[in-house]
């Protein structure tokens, strides 16, 4: 060691010992959490897991996945999830889209009021919306009444317990979840890239496709990844304004714990739904570089 | 600066209002084909309303803005092929250098061959040779300016627009880029506007200075004309320091300051006030061992305070009946002002070519 000036580590040890007293405090504070994590999601998915791979006589056994399989009503119940999350999300997209581009070229203090009555519905039961639905889209209902009146069409169209009247209510209730996150990406794009696009020779058309729009995909990436995601698992509006018609995981779920009593079976849905989700997420990941997406730039 | 890569400006009557205030306030302006030209303002005076007026990102109320002789104002910004260099620089966040300055070549159907060679012509003259690839955060600030110059000036826009461009760079940068601004202005032959509120930078790299305040212009006017004749108060006070000293105008239109002369006026008004403009650095030692006769006028007074600023020594001197006169001596070893110190009794001189009179303004 090379000869230190005399008082070079002076309260070396006070400040190392002062920099973990830090780093421990500010760990304390994020304890709780951590074991509202561990017991409510670790240990009851963990329960799943265990559950799922137990036979009849509580010995181990893949029966409830070999189950899953063989009857052909397991793999269309997947395959109408999948539906009604892509359909959702494309719906969202739809109308999101352009909704998100108006709030963001609004002065702050009018979006925020258009901010609020999208947020609204937030604010309101989930179950009290989904009712309200029903009641909307019903076959004398007060859209069916009306668009017979101004002569849209002549009878009472089916809108509910079935897939539009599910996809209705869904998109209704997963908007917001994507509105939030893309307004956000969409107030942070300089409008100075616009008018530079614009003066370098773009039309206003071309400078929306090659400026906006991609500066604008993080937020609707993270946006359209947590609807088609909450889509997945969503139990509320397809069991109502699905009537039955449209069966999800989580429908199901519920239908065999109510008939069968069947826990292995349910937890073995829940586990391949969980995987399945997991599964997109890591895809998407691969793919969009989500990171950026739902943390922002550079985290 | 031959007249097929540069376009003369015309602004005539341009008028935009905020409200009830005037952004532009009727404002006429030619910028001559090639010329480097600074708006020269503080802020909120309407110096990049104008800029953007000429580029066709706000709409005015009224007026012209003729390229060359061609009517602009309706044309929207897309159409202009006007090159601008933004505050923010504005450059693509999702494409590399090389792909920033290739997008106006890419609208306009350049071929991918020409492309390219453009692009690298553009990064030598900028001096980024290899950085092509580079992700825009990859790069310095210097290194974004000189991104966005080159992307302004590749489609070869006969006329160049520059918001603050270098305000975002450190003292260092910002000086060297001025001289190289100034320097690819004369390689370009492209007729500049620039905007400024700095006016060191708008008397270094301008042909012409339009000083701008409250959306009108106070004054247009080479660099040297700016400063050594302002046309106003705001002027004199705006570019460089100076002090400005009331004058008695006396019945025969001579005026006087105390009981020395300083210059005739035309006799239309005789009720018209003047003030006189005093340059800091033009202001000499009156030395009593010489008599100092060159002075046409002198103000002796009291040292009242003597900062040593470096390449400089300021020096505020009180005199009878009027305010502190502000002094600027160099700090050669030569210099009679070394040892100066609050209290002392000094004596100071104009020489006639350095008097500046100018209107005094109501208010």
């Amino acid at each position: 060691m090379a000869a230190a000036k005399p008082g070079a580590m002076q309260n070396a040890n006070a400040l190392k010992r002062q920099q973990s007293r830090e780093q421990w405090s500010l760990l304390s504070l994020a304890l709780p959490a951590l074991l509202v994590i561990v017991l409510v999601i670790l240990i009851p998915v963990g329960w799943l897991f265990y559950l799922s791979f137990l036979g009849g006589e509580g010995q181990f056994s893949l029966e409830h996945y070999q189950k899953m399989l063989k009857y052909k009503s397991y793999a269309r119940t997947f395959i109408t999830t999948f539906q009604v999350s892509i359909l959702t999300t494309g719906i969202c997209i739809l109308i999101g889209y352009p909704l998100a581009y108006f709030l963001a070229q609004l002065p702050n203090r009018i979006a925020g009021f258009f901010m609020l009555t999208v947020l609204l519905p937030f604010w309101t039961s989930l179950l009290v919306r989904t009712y309200a639905w029903l009641v909307l889209l019903q076959r004398k209902g007060i859209l069916n009444d009306f668009a017979i009146q101004i002569g849209l069409w002549d009878s009472p169209i089916k809108l509910v317990h079935n897939m539009t009247g599910t996809l209705i209510g869904m998109a209704h209730i997963m908007l917001p979840f994507l509105v939030l996150p893309l307004y956000n990406a969409m107030k942070k794009i300089d409008r100075d890239l616009m008018q530079a696009a614009s003066n370098l020779g773009a039309t206003p058309s071309r400078a929306f496709w090659q400026i906006y729009f991609p500066l604008s995909m993080p937020g609707m990436v993270a946006g359209s990844l947590i609807v088609f995601v909450l889509c997945l698992g969503f139990y509320v509006t397809p069991a109502v304004l699905g009537g039955g018609r449209v069966i999800m995981v989580a429908t199901q779920i519920t239908a065999i714990l109510e008939n069968q009593f069947d826990w292995g079976a349910a937890s073995a849905l829940g586990v391949v739904l969980l995987i399945a989700t997991v599964l997109v997420l890591v895809v998407a990941s691969r793919v969009f570089k989500l990171d950026a997406a739902l943390f922002g730039k550079g985290s | 600066m031959s007249s097929d890569n540069a376009l003369p400006i015309h602004i005539g009557g341009l008028t935009k209002k905020y409200g009830d205030l005037y952004a532009l306030d009727s404002v006429d302006l030619d910028i001559k084909s090639g010329e480097f030209l600074t708006l020269l303002g503080p802020s909120g005076s309407g110096k990049t309303t104008l800029l953007m007026a000429i580029a066709g990102f706000n709409r005015p109320d009224s007026g012209s803005i003729r390229f060359d002789n061609q009517e602009m104002i309706l044309t929207p910004p897309h159409r202009r092929e006007v090159g601008m260099v933004f505050q923010s620089y504005a450059l693509f966040p999702h494409m590399s250098v090389a792909e920033n300055i290739a997008f106006p070549l890419k609208l306009r159907k350049v071929s991918a061959a020409e492309t390219n060679q453009r692009v690298e012509e553009a990064l030598h003259t900028v001096q980024l040779d290899g950085l092509g690839s580079r992700n825009i955060d990859q790069l310095s600030g210097g290194q974004r300016q000189r991104v966005a110059l080159a992307r302004a000036f590749v489609f070869r826009p006969r006329i160049l627009l520059m918001d603050e461009p270098l305000s975002a760079l450190d003292k260092k940068l910002r000086e060297r880029m001025q001289i190289e601004l100034k320097q690819l202005h004369r390689q370009l032959g492209v007729t500049t506007v620039y905007v400024t509120h700095d006016q060191r930078e708008a008397l270094t790299m301008s042909d012409r200075i339009a000083v701008i305040n409250h959306g009108r212009l106070a004054q247009v006017d080479t660099p040297t004309s700016i400063y050594n004749r302002p046309a106003n108060a705001f002027v004199a006070d705006f570019i460089g320091e100076s002090t400005m000293l009331p004058l008695e105008h006396r019945p025969d239109h001579q005026l006087t300051f105390g009981d020395q002369f300083v210059a005739t006026v035309p006799d239309d008004n005789p009720d018209s006030q003047w003030l006189l403009v005093i340059r800091p650095e033009r202001l000499l030692v009156a030395d009593d061992s010489q008599g100092n006769t060159a002075a046409a006028i002198t103000f002796g007074g009291i040292v009242k305070e003597a900062v040593f600023q470096g390449d400089s020594a300021f020096v505020l001197i009180a005199i009878d009946n009027a305010d502190d006169i502000a002094v600027r001596f160099s700090t050669g070893s030569a210099s009679a002002m070394a040892n100066l110190q609050a209290g002392d009794a000094i004596a100071v001189g104009l020489l006639k070519d350095d008097i500046i009179i100018i209107p005094r303004e109501a208010g």
